[in-house]
């Protein structure tokens, strides 16, 4: 079972190879990865020394190229996939059909993965993605149970990859306008949900309120633990009262699942969180880690306590568990 | 599980004592002001990758509040002529403010604190622009900047003993929430 792990700057990704990664994701610094913060990512000489810092470890690089090329701009992307190739990236994590397309035909021998973005839930689409681009893995979307993801890869010829910590998106990978809405920038498009230039912070009345593009996303009280300024975590007053109506200001914690996730045939573990600082990085991969091992040796795995790392300090199996839809 | 083994991380700063507060409130600051200008300028020197990570917010003024102390920073980092300089309290017209306890602002910067985690807690808090603020903590924690020695590295390798036996010490307070580190 491979352990895939975040970084957003050459920092982190030493971090997370000393912590035990064994395969590291990350970006160029513009909008053509899905985490395109301010302050964040990498230039294309920090990204070639990052990988040779890498490879000198035994540890594998994926650049994550995964955001939908815009019409008129498709350079920008293209350039994207040939320095990452030439940087020597051990795989490249795309969604768009273009950028697949382009990848596949100008980088042959290049190892391709289907990027979360593009939102491939069923055999049909995995299959397209494999025989059309060549595509050797699928990084599945966190709408699916474990029963669902082991019906996938009995009928998949590629390799599947999980999320099991980190940030949570509500079910709409890939598709998200939320953002768009409030601020006219998503994730999809322009690598950023909920850019941090429309955000503001403020306290009032003892609550700290945050907004997002002018619109009031939450209020915390006193000792509340807090959340990403996100729409699809704000709390809306409705007719029925007031609360969470999308998803609560929650993280992605699988660590009990993974054996299931493991006897389900999954090749790979991913954490999020290339937004997040070295402290983070290292001290979850490094829990991971050791829970993996654990499992490997047959022993109880250790309690991976990280809930002051979750958002609003609260965890949940997400997808891997409901049985709703 | 066993309840006894867990992965330990270290999530949440100590909070000084505030009888220290309340001793160096009556102290002048103008004694820190150079070495604040000494940290400043071997940063400067010693990280100029710091300066493309944070591109136009460079040219922003920071507000640092450290909510255990009772002065707190002002930082301007811009290329040219870098300024940090110790006030009474955070003046207005700042681009941007970072507040929390020393030691989660210092552990922040350092590496060895996560920033969303203590931002999740409530420990700290961010104000004014928030992709300016975004963006230095990231330049930061990429400089792997030990503010320790910076600081008294001058001294030699006592200056660097005494900086880590500060740190250590500083660990053993309370935490700032009421959690303690692990």
């Amino acid at each position: 079972m491979e352990l895939i792990c975040p970084a957003g700057t050459p920092a982190s990704l030493e971090a997370a190879v000393e912590a035990g990664a064994d395969a590291i994701y990350c970006g160029f610094r513009d909008e053509t990865n899905a985490r395109n913060f301010p302050g964040l990512n990498f230039s294309r000489d920090e990204l070639k020394k990052s990988i040779a810092f890498a490879h000198r470890h035994g540890v594998k690089v994926l650049v994550a190229i995964n955001t939908f090329a815009r019409a008129g701009s498709f350079g920008l992307w293209q350039a994207a996939i040939d320095d990452a190739v030439a940087a020597g990236a051990d795989a490249l994590i795309l969604a768009d059909l273009a950028t697949l397309d382009y990848a596949a035909r100008r980088h042959p021998a290049q190892r391709l993965h289907v990027s979360v973005q593009a939102g491939a839930a069923n055999p049909d689409a995995i299959r397209f993605y494999a025989e059309s681009f060549g595509a050797r893995r699928v990084v599945l979307p966190r709408v699916l149970n474990v029963m669902e993801i082991a019906a996938i890869v009995r009928e998949s010829a590629v390799e599947t990859e999980v999320f099991v910590f980190g940030g949570l998106c509500v079910m709409e990978e890939g598709r998200c306008s939320l953002s768009s809405y409030a601020t006219g920038q998503s994730p999809n498009m322009n690598g950023v949900c909920s850019p941090a230039s429309d955000v503001a912070y403020a306290e009032r009345d003892g609550q700290v309120v945050s907004t997002l593009g002018g619109f009031t996303i939450n209020s915390f009280g006193k000792g509340e633990p807090a959340g990403y300024p996100t729409l699809c975590k704000g709390r809306f007053a409705t007719p029925k009262g007031s609360g969470y109506i999308f998803e609560e200001p929650v993280s992605l914690d699988a660590a009990v699942m993974l054996p299931a996730l493991r006897d389900a045939g999954v090749t790979a573990f991913k954490i999020e969180g290339r937004q997040r600082g070295r402290a983070y990085i290292a001290g979850v991969v490094r829990s991971f880690r050791k829970i993996l091992a654990a499992i490997d040796e047959g022993r109880s795995p250790p309690a991976a306590d990280l809930a002051a790392m979750a958002e609003g300090q609260t965890s949940t199996v997400g997808a891997y568990r409901k049985g709703w839809r | 599980m066993p309840e006894s083994e867990t992965t330990g991380l270290r999530v949440m700063p100590p909070r000084l004592p505030s009888w220290l507060s309340r001793a160096v409130a009556p102290l002048p600051l103008a004694p820190l002001q150079p070495a604040l200008a000494l940290m400043l300028a071997r940063i400067s020197r010693a990280h100029p990758d710091l300066y493309d990570r944070l591109g136009n917010h460079a040219e922003k003024r920071f507000g640092i509040g450290p909510t255990d102390l009772p002065f707190a920073f002002v930082l301007e980092p811009r290329p040219s002529r870098p300024l940090a300089r110790a006030v009474r309290s955070l003046p207005g017209g700042l681009d941007a403010s970072i507040r929390g306890p020393l030691a989660g602002l210092i552990g922040m910067a350092e590496g060895t604190l996560d920033g969303d985690a203590l931002f999740f807690s409530r420990v700290l808090w961010v104000e004014g622009d928030v992709a300016a603020a975004l963006a230095l903590r990231n330049a930061i924690d990429d400089a792997r900047i030990d503010f320790g020695k910076l600081l008294l590295g001058g001294f030699g390798p006592l200056g660097v003993r005494f900086a880590d036996a500060v740190r250590q010490r500083i660990r053993t307070l309370p935490a700032a929430g009421g959690t303690s580190w692990s």
